[in-house]
C-alpha cells in the first residue's frame, strides 16, 4: 500500500477520531467527575504543570458516583423507558404514514417522481425550529386545528393537544417522515415489476402479491427507515420541550435540564453516556441490516 | 427427426385448437402493435414466434397470459373466451425473459410459490416440488437463493416454477436469451425433452431463427404486428411464402427480375439482359410479372468447368471465401454485379481446395432447387 492510498483510507478514521472518539472521551471523563461551583462546573481538572503526580491525583478523584446516582433516582430510568416507548410508537406511526406515501411515489408516472421527491425534501429548506413553532400555531387551543373543528361544529370545546404526548407524536412523525419515506421509496422504486407479474401469473391476487413480494422485498428500506427515525427520536429534545410541555418525560429533556438549568455537567454527561450505550445496540443492528441488504443485491 | 406417427394436428380438420386468436388487434394509444391477426395453436404443440425486435411477439404472449387485453377481437383458450379473465385465473404460466425469480425466496420456495396458492396439501406440494427439481436437475440447489446460482440454473428454476402448476399452456419469452451458445443448445434439447414428457403446450418467443427451427413443431414468422407465415420448420425453410420469410430464415440468394409461368408448371425469371432465364418452382400465388428468385446457398453447385446436364448455369468470379470449418461459402460475382453464395461441405483437406480468389467458376442448380416468389 502506498502513501496516497493509506492517507485516503486514513481520512475517515481521523474524522471518526476527531469528531466522535475525542468528544466521547471528554464527556466520559466529565461523567466521572464531581459537581463543583466553579468554571468549568466540575472537579477535578487535569493540571499538567504538576506532571505525573498531577495525573495520578486527577485519576484518583474520578469515580462512578454519578452512574450510581442515576440508577438510584427513578426519574432517570423512567425517562429512559418513556423515551424508548415514545421513540418506538412514533417510529411505528411514521412507518404507517411513510410506507403508503413511498409506495404511491414509486407507483406514480416516472416523470412525476422528481417533483414528488422535491416535495418530500422541501420542508428541510426552512429551519426545524420554525417548523416546530408552526405546529404550536396549529395545535394550541386557539390554533388553526381547533378553530377549524369548532367552526365545522365537530367539537364544541377546543381539544387539548398541545402539551400532551399526542403533540409529541405529531411533531416527531412530521419531522422524521422524509427519513422514513426516502429509503423505502428507494427500495420500492428498484423493485422489478415483472416479479409482481410473475406472482400474479402464479395465482396471486394483487393484494396477495403485495404481501408476498412487495413487502418482503422492501424490508431493507423499511428497516433502514425505522432506524433513521428511531435513533434521533430517542434522544429528541426540541420537540418534547416545545410541544410536549411538562407532562412528557423524555431523556433528552432531562439531559437538557441537568445541563442548563442545574448546571450539573457530570450528571448530564452520565445521562448522555447511557443514552449513547442504549443507541449502540440499534445502530449495530442497523449496520448489519445494511450489510445484508448489500449482500443480497450483489 | 420424424416421429413414428407424425404429429400434425393442424392438418386435421376435426381437431379443435387449444388457442385461437380471432381478428385480434392490439393498440397502444394510436400505435398499432398487432394488426388484425388470426392464429390457431394446438394441444401439445411446441409453437415458436419468430420475428425481429419490436414486431409484437411479447405483446402477443402478454395477451395470452392476461397482462394485456386485446383492443379488438377474441382470444379463446380451450374453447373459453379469455376476455376479462385475470392472469391468476388462467391455466397459463409464463416464463419471463428476465426469469423474474423471487430474490427473497430459496429455489425450493420459488418453485413452490405457485403451488401454495392452490389448495394442495403440504405433502403434495413437497412431492411436486421435488419432482420438478429432479426434472430440471436442480436437486442440489434447492436451498440456495437465486443470487447464489448461475444463469443457466436460474433459467431452469424459472422453467420449473412455471411448470410446477402443470399449466395447460406454458409461455416462454426468450427463455434462452441470456445463455451462451453451447448451454443454449443443450437447454433447447432439454426443453424439448421436458415438453414431450409433460405434454404441455409450449409457446416460445425467440428472435433466433436457429432456435425456432430446432425446437418447434411449427413456427410463425412475424413482421410489424402481422404473421407472415405459419408452418413447420422444414416447410418454412424450403418453401417460404415471401422473400421476407426466405431472407429471415437462414441464408439466401436473391435475384430480381420478371417471371413467367411455363407450360410445365415451373416458373422462369428473366433476371439479366441477354442471359438465359433461370428456372425454379413457382411460389404460392405467382402470376408472373415482377418477381424474385430465391435459392439457398447449399443448393448451388460450384464447378470449374461448365456442367453439361444443368439448364440453370451462370458464370462468375470468386469474390470471397468464408471458411466455416465444416462448410465453405463462396461469394461469386456475376457479370451484372449481383453476388451469389454457394456453399459446399468441406470433406477434403484445406490444402487441396479447388478454388481460390479471382477464379472463374460456374454456378448451377436444378430446376426445382429455387423458388420464384411474387414481389
Ligand atoms: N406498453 C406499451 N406502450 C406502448 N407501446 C408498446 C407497449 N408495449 C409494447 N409496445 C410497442 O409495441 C411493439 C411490439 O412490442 P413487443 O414488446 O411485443 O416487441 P417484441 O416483438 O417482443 O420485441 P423484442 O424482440 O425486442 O422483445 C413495439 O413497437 C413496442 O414499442
Ligand atoms: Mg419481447
Amino acid at each position: 500500500m502506498n502513501f496516497a492510498r493509506r492517507t485516503l483510507i486514513g481520512i475517515p478514521y481521523i474524522w471518526l477520531l476527531l469528531l466522535f472518539l475525542v468528544p466521547f472521551g471528554i464527556i466520559f471523563k466529565i461523567s466521572l467527575s464531581d459537581y463543583a461551583v466553579s468554571i468549568p462546573p466540575y472537579t477535578p481538572t487535569l493540571d499538567l504543570a504538576q506532571g505525573w503526580a498531577g495525573l495520578r491525583d486527577f485519576l484518583s478523584q474520578l469515580d462512578f458516583e454519578n452512574y450510581i446516582w442515576l440508577s438510584e433516582d427513578d426519574l432517570y430510568w423512567k425517562a429512559y423507558l418513556s423515551s424508548v416507548k415514545i421513540a418506538c410508537i412514533s417510529t411505528l406511526l411514521t412507518l404507517l404514514v411513510g410506507f403508503p406515501v413511498a409506495y404511491g411515489m414509486a407507483k406514480s408516472a416516472p416523470e412525476w417522481r422528481p417533483m414528488l421527491m422535491m416535495l418530500i425534501i422541501l420542508p428541510f429548506w426552512t429551519s426545524f425550529l420554525i417548523r416546530v413553532y408552526a405546529w404550536i400555531g396549529i395545535l394550541s387551543n386557539e390554533g388553526f386545528l381547533n378553530q377549524f373543528l369548532l367552526w365545522t361544529g365537530v367539537i364544541s370545546d377546543p381539544l387539548q393537544i398541545m402539551n400532551t404526548s399526542t403533540a409529541v407524536y405529531i411533531g416527531i412523525v412530521y419531522t422524521y417522515l422524509p427519513f422514513m419515506i426516502l429509503p423505502i421509496y428507494a427500495t420500492l422504486e428498484r423493485l422489478d415489476g415483472s416479479l409482481l407479474e410473475a406472482a400474479i401469473d402464479l395465482g396471486c391476487s394483487r393484494t396477495k402479491a403485495f404481501w408476498l413480494v412487495t413487502v418482503p422485498l422492501s424490508r431493507a428500506g423499511v428497516i433502514a427507515g425505522c432506524f433513521l427515525v428511531f435513533i434521533p427520536a430517542l434522544g429528541e429534545i426540541v420537540i418534547p420541550s416545545l410541544l410536549g410541555g411538562s407532562g412528557t418525560l423524555m431523556i433528552g429533556k432531562v439531559l437538557w435540564e441537568e445541563f442548563f438549568s442545574n448546571r450539573d455537567w457530570p450528571v448530564a454527561s452520565a445521562v448522555a453516556i447511557i443514552l449513547l450505550l442504549l443507541l449502540v445496540v440499534p445502530i449495530m443492528l442497523f449496520q448489519r441490516n445494511q450489510e445484508k441488504a448489500q449482500e443480497a443485491e450483489g | 427427426m420424424t416421429a413414428a406417427v407424425e404429429f400434425a394436428p393442424w392438418t386435421d380438420p376435426t381437431e379443435t385448437p387449444l388457442i385461437r386468436f380471432e381478428r385480434v388487434v392490439k393498440r397502444f394509444g394510436d400505435f398499432t402493435a398487432i394488426e388484425p391477426l388470426n392464429l390457431s395453436i394446438y394441444r401439445k404443440e411446441f409453437f415458436a414466434l419468430l420475428g425481429p425486435s419490436g414486431c409484437g411477439k411479447t405483446t402477443l404472449m402478454r395477451m395470452l397470459a392476461g397482462f394485456e387485453a386485446p383492443s379488438e377481437g377474441t382470444i379463446t383458450i380451450g374453447g373459453r373466451d379469455m376476455a376479462g379473465i385475470p392472469p391468476n385465473k388462467r391455466e397459463v404460466n409464463m416464463m419471463f425473459q428476465s426469469y423474474a425469480l423471487f430474490p427473497h425466496l430459496s429455489v425450493w420456495d420459488n418453485i413452490a410459490f405457485g403451488l401454495k396458492r392452490g389448495d394442495m396439501s403440504k405433502e403434495e406440494i413437497a412431492a411436486r416440488v421435488d419432482d420438478m427439481l429432479r426434472l430440471t436437475r436442480l436437486d442440489r440447489f434447492a436451498k440456495r437463493k437465486p443470487h447464489q446460482i448461475s444463469g443457466g440454473q436460474k433459467q431452469r428454476v424459472a422453467l420449473a416454477r412455471a411448470l410446477a402448476k402443470a399449466p395447460k399452456l406454458l409461455l416462454l419469452d426468450e427463455p434462452l436469451g441470456a445463455l451462451d451458445k453451447k448451454l443454449r443448445q443443450d437447454t433447447q434439447f432439454e426443453l424439448m425433452d421436458i415438453q414431450e414428457k409433460t405434454e404441455t403446450t409450449f409457446v416460445i418467443v425467440t428472435h433466433d431463427q436457429e432456435e425456432a427451427m430446432t425446437v418447434a413443431s411449427r413456427v410463425a414468422v412475424m413482421d410489424n404486428g402481422k404473421i407472415v407465415q405459419v408452418d413447420t420448420p422444414p416447410k418454412i425453410y424450403e418453401t417460404p411464402n415471401s422473400t421476407y420469410v426466405a431472407d429471415f430464415i437462414g441464408d439466401v440468394n436473391l435475384l430480381h427480375g420478371r417471371a413467367e409461368i411455363r407450360a410445365d408448371g415451373l416458373a422462369s425469371l428473366a433476371w439479366a439482359e441477354g442471359a438465359t432465364p433461370i428456372k425454379g418452382t413457382a411460389g404460392e400465388g405467382l402470376q408472373g410479372g415482377e418477381a424474385s428468385f430465391v435459392i439457398r446457398p447449399e443448393k448451388v453447385t460450384i464447378t470449374a468447368s461448365k456442367p453439361k446436364d444443368r439448364t440453370n448455369v451462370v458464370k462468375g468470379k470468386i469474390l470471397d471465401i468464408a471458411y466455416l470449418g465444416n462448410l465453405s461459402t463462396y461469394h461469386v460475382e456475376l457479370p451484372g454485379g449481383q453476388v451469389l453464395k454457394a456453399q459446399t461441405a468441406n470433406n477434403r483437406r484445406l490444402s487441396r481446395r479447388d478454388f481460390t480468389w479471382e477464379d472463374e467458376v460456374y454456378l448451377s442448380w436444378t430446376d426445382t432447387a429455387g423458388l420464384v416468389l411474387a414481389r
